[in-house]
């Protein structure tokens, strides 16, 4: 698609509407029209309290480990310039959001809803999850407040999830396998809109990522954008200046809009939104909706969806439960259409390639979300001069993997 | 303006009984079978038809209604043969309303303009589109309304008094009351709230209220009758498709008269309440 003229800012979204140009917007069921009216006015309410902020911050610091570090992995870097035909090779900085307890980036957006559930005097959580992380993050803060959980998860990946199921169950909550449509992430939060559309008066849906109705998309963003705001700050204190260069993995697109969004407005700094393309992008069994799905209406918000003709959902399809989702948060599919952000995909053994590597090289075993993005370094960083800065957001540790990845590669 | 809709809740009305309204999947279990049932519909008692529209995610609905959208899908069901279907029911009953029923997504992506366009002319009578609350009117219930279709709003039970207004600005034909916070195919909590719920529309508007979700049998087509202008009824008629299948998920002979019949059942309900003409 072509790029529109660029607007005054790119960070000035989402318009009264809930709006990113065309996309977004509040595509519900009228019985859950008033439950997000009031969300977007509680929300704008805690956002103007001081006191909301300090909360918030001093739960990211004593209880998740924030900040977390920006690290430079100095041996990937030196594995990729060696790899350089050029003699070039960018420098290689990771957003360590995997050390956040819990595993993830994901318990940034959850410590802030689940403060804002309190806060609005709300008893029950549910919450939907695919790979299991948000489901875990989510489990995790209503045990630490003593509130009800109950995570919806797709059956097909309550199978390939299994520690994270365990998990969830050990916290407390309650995991209720979805079996409808294809049963997994976008299944997931089907039956976690059902139960919300069910039980308005005690309920508070914790969405795991930056998509579904106004005002979801924002909110999830501002809660991440603390992973952008401190890599600007680290950054600068390591080397003085801006990075050149953002990467990050996308299913519905979290941990990439809390990373970039803080640079959105910094027009030297370059950005990669990486998707899964499971088997190949034309293969007809991939989760890229930038790269392969068009403009559609689901879950709340109109997005880049996979679909068909007739505007039936397709299956996506990723190694990487994660990313396995048809769908993408609206913000991005706008930052496509602006072309501030280059989305680009990885395949299923990429991700795997990439998840060896750095295991082996850098002593971290990424989530198979982030090897996504790592796959892609591995290809953009050899032609980068020496004195680009690259950041990649790992935005979740790999343990919840090993056992997919023991499956693919013949059990090591 | 004298629509379908209109003329058929004011005979309704006239009769001194509240409207059936019956809800059956476009497509389920398959084209031939859910056309011969929509075929039959009229004479089996149903006063208006709700035509459900199969999508993959249909968020708002209950594992009957779901199923049967997977049904539909299954058998090859697209938004182009359920105009078709509508087009050709059309030649044979000029007068029962026909309501498409179903999420935006397929009419989104069928484009709006040629969706609004092609459903007039295959003799559509009105539009529920569960995901389009009055905040998203710009997408397709203005260009709906101005093209003469009619389109009819869900209310439910957490719309307030508040927010009633905003809910009817924009609806036209009749106002569904949804007659509990949940899912189709859902349990109603109590036919006292149902009634208050639908008193209160009703001083807001001079259009018909039609209440369904969680009205599965005769008595409850009766209780809802008491004080609802329609009554409608959908899982209770595709469980029945359902029930009807043979091993493999195939038509059966049973599978219209099992429709039909629970359609004359709740028919003979909703008139056992006699009411004011």
């Amino acid at each position: 698609m072509n790029a529109q003229p660029a607007p005054n800012s790119f960070r000035n979204g989402p318009d009264e509407n809930g709006r990113f140009g065309i996309f977004g917007g509040r595509f519900v069921a009228e019985t859950l029209m008033p439950l997000i009216l009031d969300l977007e006015k509680a929300y704008a309410e805690a956002k103007a309290d001081p006191a909301f902020r300090t909360e918030l911050d001093g739960y990211l610091k004593h209880y998740v480990g924030r900040p977390s570090p920006l690290y430079f992995a100095e041996r990937l870097t030196e594995h990729l310039r060696a790899a350089s035909t050029t003699g070039g090779g960018a420098k290689i900085y990771f957003k360590r959001d995997e050390l956040n307890h819990t595993g993830a980036h994901k318990v940034n957006n959850v410590t802030g809803q689940i403060l804002l559930a309190m806060r609005m005097g709300k008893k029950r959580i549910i919450a939907e999850t695919g790979a299991g992380q948000h489901g875990v993050a989510t489990a995790t803060l209503c045990a630490r407040f003593g509130l009800q959980c109950i995570v919806y998860m797709g059956a097909v990946d309550v199978e390939r999830q299994k520690p994270n199921v365990f998990r969830m169950k050990m916290l407390g909550a309650e995991v209720i396998p979805v079996h409808s449509g294809t049963s997994t992430l976008k299944d997931a939060m089907n039956e976690a809109l059902r139960d919300w559309v069910t039980n308005v008066a005690d309920t508070f849906y914790c969405i795991g990522t930056a998509a579904g109705p106004h005002p979801y998309p924002m909110m999830v963003r501002d809660f991440q954008a603390v992973i952008g705001n401190e890599t600007k700050a680290q950054m600068h204190e390591a080397e003085g200046r801006l990075p050149d260069s953002l990467i990050a993995s996308i299913g519905g697109g979290s941990n990439a809009i809390g990373l970039f969004h803080p640079f959105l407005d910094d027009p030297s700094v370059k950005i990669w939104g990486v998707e899964a393309a499971g088997h190949g992008v034309d293969s007809g069994q991939q989760a890229a909706s930038l790269t392969g799905g068009k403009p559609g209406v689901l879950h709340g918000n109109r997005t880049y969806l996979l679909i068909d003709d007739d505007g039936q959902i397709t299956d996506a399809h990723s190694i990487s439960a994660g990313l396995d989702y048809p769908g993408i948060g609206p913000e991005h599919a706008w930052l496509h259409q602006m072309g501030r952000i280059e989305y680009i995909s990885a395949t299923d053994s990429e991700a795997l390639e990439a998840f060896q590597l750095c295991s082996k090289l850098e002593g971290i075993i990424p989530a198979l979300e982030p090897s996504h993005a790592i796959a892609k370094v591995m290809q953009l960083a050899p032609a980068l001069p020496r004195d680009h800065l690259m950041v990649v957001n790992l935005c979740g540790r790999g343990d919840k993997d090993i056992f997919t990845v023991a499956e693919h590669l013949g059990g090591m | 303006m004298t629509t379908r809709l209109s003329a058929r809740f004011a005979a309704c009305a006239a009769e001194g009984r509240a409207a059936l309204v019956t809800f059956v999947t476009a497509g389920d279990p398959d084209y031939a079978t859910a056309e011969a049932i929509l075929h039959a519909l009229p004479g089996a008692g149903a006063d208006v038809i709700e035509l459900g529209v199969p999508f993959t995610d249909p968020m708002a609905d209950g594992i009957p209604v779901q199923l049967a959208g997977q049904r539909a899908l299954k058998s090859g069901q697209t938004l182009r043969r359920t105009l078709a279907m509508v087009r050709d029911f059309r030649k044979v009953d000029p007068s029962t309303p026909i309501v498409l029923m179903g999420y935006y997504n397929p009419v989104y992506v069928y484009g709006v303009e040629a969706f609004i366009a092609d459903a007039l002319a295959a003799g559509v009578d009105g539009l529920i589109m569960v995901d389009l609350p009055p905040e998203e009117d710009a997408e397709l219930c203005t260009p709906a309304l101005a093209a003469g279709l009619n389109f009819i709003r869900l209310a439910t039970p957490t719309t307030d008094a508040a927010r009633l207004p905003k809910v009817l600005q924009n609806t036209s034909g009749f106002v569904y009351y949804v007659s509990m916070t949940g899912i189709t195919g859902g349990v109603i909590a109590s036919y006292d709230a149902v009634g208050e719920a639908v008193s209160r529309i009703k001083a807001h508007t001079v259009l018909p209220v039609a209440v369904g979700f969680g009205v599965k049998t005769p008595e409850d087509a009766a209780a809802i009758a008491r004080g609802a202008d329609g009554v409608v009824v959908g899982s209770a008629l595709v469980e029945r498709v359902r029930l009807s299948l043979d091993a493999d998920g195939k038509a059966t002979a049973r599978t219209v008269p099992a429709v039909t019949e629970l359609v004359a059942a709740l028919a003979a309900g909703v008139r056992t309440v006699k009411k004011a003409a």
